[in-house]
């Protein structure tokens, strides 16, 4: 066992990869701005930094769910499906005006979440399956409610996907309000107590005599209405929905941001934080590849060498 | 056959085994016997090849030999049958005994036909009939014991390792099984055999080592040694220790009030516990003696609702209890202190506040919002009583000394304030002065009127601090020490007692 | 798997040294593993007799040609999707790499027939020889690691393909384009390939001591350890067998289609593992067959061809069919695999 012989170097060593682990997203950020102030044109614009801040919004609040599942060892595949099936629910209902058309997509997140949670809670589905069966039924039916893309008019969609307060977009307003709340269930809640005592250790969560079935059912609706609302205004802010390719791919950037982040896959653990700042960091290499002129084919092999540095980065502390 | 000399193993913090001398000879059924921690399973996996010794020799054969992996060793010829069946569940009862050495037949394919037939053939050798053909986990555990032997016997195996094999075998499957040992004695296989039942080591073993706190404190043969030795040699009540007597903080006795808060009738659990019934008074600890394996950690998981019961019930001051829910014997007033803090106690990456908040927090929120200051209020009391060090109440529980964890523990479920407290070998592991703490906070808290049930390996601590004993033997309680028969005498004859109607009925 | 163990011992005392009675023990345990194996053959089979009876149009030679002919690439890429499955994994970068072998096949059918095979054998091999060293040996999540990889693989294919807009064509009179467009006694070369890659699967899966060791790993991978099961190079090769099937099934596609379409292959890593656990494989490992995987695809299939049959529905409800079913399937297996313990 060598751990009794730690040597002063693999102590300066476990300290740095601690650091890095916790801090590291943060890092990137700042050198990642930092490049493209100083080599990026046009990159210091007030236009440029809410285009940036517009499109990370819908990513974020679907990390921001994403976060809880993975805080509780768990993951949920079926955000992006969520987000079709909002968008066509949206649509839909949209004769009835905005809020209704809105609290019924955001509705039928809920409706997903509640079966992705009683799969993995009551019946004992893991995470992965239950959430994949999900995502090909959800976006199925995305397409079965609304066949093709359709223009979205409505003044209040238009408001919503293009307003702004102070300069501030919408958007970016209702994905940091958002971002916010979570940080504070995580941190202030019984539930968030409770999320991170069943991700680090279930056995000693059931013993305590925590509601552990009651708590991932909520993480997984919590999940589902998050991906829902992050659809809603997506659609507004496209001004069209589009069943058929809106949040493909989106699960993936979720739990991208989400491990990029510092939130290990293992649970036990949500930084709300180091989310925002994953998601942003991986805005942030795209906009820089591209600026750059490097195709886009470029983002993607990027951020594919990101996830799996992140994830080997977290493995040290879940073997702990 | 199989030896070792001067072995010591050390682990982060624990020094498993110190000087150990320990020699199987071929023909001869050697008992390992001793109470937990006493090193005998880190002896087996020195033995076995999954630990390398950091001193000392292993010789196999008259040859110093250093097995890396449990591979090497099983090609050498020492196989492993460990207590929890280490098989392939959903694979076949053939392709379990013969995985990794299939009979291959043209194209190097495998030759199912001779395949089946050879596993039936060692099957039936061991006197075991079923369809090898079908999954592995359609048999009975027994019966998979018995693959998991043919498997160890199959591969010619000179010494063979049986890590308690018994534990959770039917009387009949037991007597199956020594047969089997009795075979392979006549073959010249050196068997080491581990078990905590008494009745079965006298009839089956020929010489026996007793490990305690990682030495050796007798080898010998095991006829004509007297049972009462063997159960003080075990838990360590004859040799002088360093350990000075009446050091344990018990103050004695207390005052217990006249009726019981709870009462649990009859609770049975397949292979583990048979009609155990025990009450508890306010005010009262209550010892539950009996060697590892006995049933204690499982009587008080049964009432705790942490092991569904086959039969029984608990009441908590004359309201039952629903059985099989951790969250019902909660609100009962029922706590458990588990007796693997790691891995069912605390939550290793929470801090020391928020794990002594845990159990507690519906209490202490108001519209599920924590209320950070009643928290605060609580986590100080009970820092400050119990004595915990930490860094401060943020600092991460996983990095805390054994001692102070379990004090979170304990503070986790005091902040509850239950009625009934089940403590599971609550000083295991811990320090020498965290343990005095513990000891005199087990006091105190039954003095302040609450009904403790103490499980402890440690006699003395016991002894000294129950004011009654109930006595667990093979999952069945098998005497009540009240008053002045609480001794450490009476507890080891209770132990050692030879069943009246032989060990299998 | 390891935990529920000593519960099955409740089910059945088999030991028996006298009068073994194994029969009456395992009978309701029979009769669920009777419905896994064959649960899925029976609702194919039920589903094409409804089909034939509803539809003049299904029993024709030309739908079943095309059923067979669109089952057969994706039938290649679910056959190496449960080798992966039965180890207790999972590998979401077939999509991507069906893809990619497809253009990288497209791309160098010019160099003759050779090259348009082994070159995506050897890339998308090696992509899963990746997955598979940082699963087995750094020990990361499949599905963490497959997912990069599907991401890595996809960008790879637009950056050989000026991000997409240039479509590698193949030779309509060359041999590759007659590996996908040929026929051989009225049956399409790419089904016949299918069949005889399903044949080779299933004799290395059951006859073979490698398949002992897939199994032995997803069953209970401590245990195959201490038995000598080598279970990282066998994660190892199931991983980089799974990369060879999507990377080959690309190519047979691009010689069918004659040219190396870049959008395809998104959601095909959901349809595979979709077919593999219709089929009756376990999600959790240690259990399934390579027949049912196929009996999987052709269910999905003839659900796709049924939907497309009824021309007032939308091909989406496919979807939801497959997605539904999977979930049942998925119910239905961890309900039985319940019982089986608490019995």
């Amino acid at each position: 066992m060598t751990e009794l012989t730690l040597t002063g170097a693999s102590l300066d060593r476990a300290r740095l990869l601690r650091l890095f682990q916790d801090y590291g997203v943060y890092a990137g950020v700042v050198v990642l701005l930092l490049f493209n102030f100083a080599f990026t044109p046009h990159f210091v614009s007030a236009e440029n930094f809410r285009t940036q801040a517009v499109q990370v919004a819908p990513v974020l609040i679907v990390a921001l769910g994403m976060a809880l599942a993975i805080g509780t060892e768990g993951v949920d595949l079926s955000v992006g499906s969520v987000m079709a099936l909002s968008t066509s629910l949206l649509s839909l209902y949209l004769g009835y005006g905005p809020w209704i058309a809105a609290l019924t997509a955001v509705l039928g997140g809920v409706v997903v979440g509640v079966a992705n949670g009683a799969l993995i809670a009551f019946v004992g589905v893991q995470p992965i399956v239950a959430t994949l069966a999900l995502m090909v039924a959800g976006r199925g039916l995305a397409l079965v409610l609304l066949p093709q893309l359709k223009d979205v008019r409505d003044p209040g969609m238009a408001r919503l996907g293009s307003g702004a307060v102070l300069g501030v977009p919408y958007l970016v307003l209702i994905a940091a309000a958002l971002a916010l709340v979570v940080a504070f269930v995580v941190r202030r809640t019984t539930f968030g107590r409770q999320v991170l005592a069943i991700g680090d250790s279930r056995a000693a969560a059931r013993l305590a005599g925590l509601p552990v079935r009651r708590v991932l059912v909520v993480v997984y609706v919590c999940g589902g209405a998050l991906a829902a609302v992050a659809g809603v205004l997506a659609t507004a802010r496209l001004a069209a929905s589009d069943p058929t390719s809106l949040g493909t791919l989106m699960e993936l950037s979720a739990i991208t941001a989400v491990v990029v982040g510092g939130t290990p896959l293992s649970g036990g653990r949500v930084r709300v934080g180091g989310t925002v700042a994953g998601a942003v960091l991986i805005q942030l290499l795209t906009t820089t590849l591209i600026k750059h002129d490097l195709p886009p084919s470029w983002t993607q092999i990027a951020q594919a060498v990101v996830i799996v540095l992140a994830v080997y980065a977290a493995r040290e502390r879940g073997r702990r | 056959m199989l030896s070792v000399t001067h072995l010591s193993k050390t682990f982060p913090g624990v020094r498993a085994l110190t000087d150990v001398d320990f020699t199987a000879r071929a023909g001869e059924v050697h008992a390992l016997v001793g109470e937990n921690g006493a090193g005998k399973s880190t002896l087996i996996k020195v033995l076995t090849g999954v630990h390398r010794p950091d001193a000392g020799e292993v010789r196999y054969d008259g040859e110093p030999v250093r097995f890396s992996t449990p591979l090497q060793a099983q090609h050498a010829g020492i196989s492993t049958i460990y207590q929890e069946v280490n098989l392939v569940p959903l694979m076949s009862v053939a392709r379990n005994l013969f995985l990794g050495r299939e009979p291959l037949g043209r194209l190097g394919l495998i030759d199912f036909r001779r395949l089946h037939r050879e596993a039936d053939d060692a099957l039936r050798r061991l006197g075991v009939r079923v369809d090898v053909r079908r999954p592995l986990r359609e048999l009975g555990v027994g019966a998979q014991q018995m693959v998991a032997l043919a498997r160890a016997v199959a591969v010619d195996a000179r010494v063979v390792v049986m890590d308690e094999p018994t534990s959770s075998l039917e009387p009949r499957e037991v007597q199956t099984l020594f047969g089997v040992i009795r075979m392979l004695r006549e073959r010249g296989v050196a068997v080491i055999y581990v078990s905590h039942r008494m009745d079965e080591l006298y009839e089956i073993c020929d010489t026996v080592t007793v490990l305690r706190d990682g030495r050796v404190v007798h080898s010998g043969p095991l006829a004509g040694l007297d049972r009462l030795r063997l159960v003080a040699m075990m838990l360590g009540r004859e040799i002088g220790e360093v350990r000075a007597e009446g050091l344990t903080k018990f103050s004695g006795s207390h005052d217990p009030a006249a009726e019981p808060v709870l009462r649990a009738a009859g609770l049975t659990v397949r292979h583990r516990l048979e009609d155990v019934s025990l009450t508890l008074r306010p005010g009262e600890v209550v010892g539950l003696g009996g060697l590892l394996g006995s049933g204690r950690s499982e009587t008080a998981k049964a009432i705790a609702g942490a092991l569904p019961t086959d039969a029984g019930r608990v009441v908590v001051a004359g309201v039952p209890v629903r059985a099989g829910s951790t969250a019902a014997a909660i609100r009962a007033g029922i706590s458990l202190l588990p007796e693997d803090r790691k891995a069912e106690g605390i939550v290793p990456g929470l801090s020391v506040r928020e794990n002594i908040a845990l159990a507690a927090l519906p209490a202490l929120s108001r519209f599920g919002l924590v209320d950070d200051a009643r928290v605060d209020r609580i986590v100080e009391t009970f820092m400050k009583r119990l004595r915990i060090k930490a860094a401060g109440p943020h600092q991460k529980v996983g990095e805390l000394s054994g001692g102070n964890q379990q004090k979170v523990l304990l503070a986790r479920w005091l902040a509850l304030r239950p009625k009934v407290l089940l403590l599971d070998e609550p000083t295991r592991g811990i320090d020498v002065g965290a343990k005095a703490e513990v000891q005199a906070l087990i006091d105190e808290l039954a003095d302040d009127g609450l009904a403790v049930l103490l499980i402890s390996s440690d006699t003395e601590e016991l002894i000294e601090g129950s004011d009654r004993v109930v006595v667990l033997k093979d999952g069945v309680v098998v005497s009540e020490l009240t008053g002045d028969a609480v001794t450490e005498d009476a507890l080891m004859r209770a132990i050692a007692a030879v069943p009246a109607g032989g060990s299998d009925d | 798997m390891t935990t529920h163990t000593e519960e099955t011992g409740r089910s059945a005392g088999t030991v028996s040294p006298q009068a073994g009675d194994p029969a009456r023990a395992g009978r309701s345990e029979r009769l669920s593993a009777l419905a896994q194996q064959h649960g899925a053959l029976v609702t194919l089979v039920t589903a094409m007799a409804v089909a034939s009876l509803s539809f003049d149009t299904f029993l024709t030679g030309d739908n079943l040609e095309n059923m067979a002919l669109s089952s057969a690439f994706l039938a290649v890429v679910a056959l190496g999707m449960t080798f992966v499955i039965v180890t207790g994994g999972i590998d979401l970068s077939v999509g991507s790499l069906f893809a990619l072998g497809g253009v990288l096949a497209a791309w160098g059918s010019r160099y003759g027939t050779v090259v348009a095979l082994l070159l995506p054998l050897a890339v998308c091999g090696l992509i899963g020889l990746v997955n598979g060293l940082l699963i087995a040996r750094v020990r990361l999540a499949p599905f963490i690691v497959t997912l990069a990889a599907m991401l890595g693989a996809r960008g790879i294919l637009l950056a050989i393909t000026d991000e997409g807009s240039t479509t590698y064509l193949v030779d309509k009179d060359s041999f590759f384009a007659r590996l996908g467009q040929g026929s051989l006694l009225g049956v399409g070369v790419p089904v016949w390939i299918t069949v005889v890659l399903f044949v080779l699967g299933a004799v290395v899966l059951r006859r073979t001591r490698f398949g002992q060791y897939v199994y032995a790993v997803g069953g209970n991978e401590d245990a195959g350890a201490l038995m000598g099961a080598p279970v990282a190079r066998t994660k190892v090769s199931v991983y980089t067998l799974s990369g060879l099937c999507a990377g080959l099934a690309g190519a047979l596609n691009a010689a069918w289609l004659v040219s190396g379409v870049t959008i395809l292959g998104t959601g095909m890593e959901l349809e595979a593992i979709s077919a593999v656990v219709i089929g009756g494989t376990l999600l959790s490992g240690g259990f399934g067959f390579i027949s049912g995987s196929l009996v999987g695809v052709l269910l999905l299939k003839v659900i796709q061809n049924v939907i497309n049959q009824i021309g007032s529905l939308d091909s989406a409800y496919q979807q939801v069919v497959s997605g539904a079913f999977l979930a049942v399937v998925v119910v239905a297996q961890t309900l039985l695999g319940r019982r089986r313990r608490v019995l």
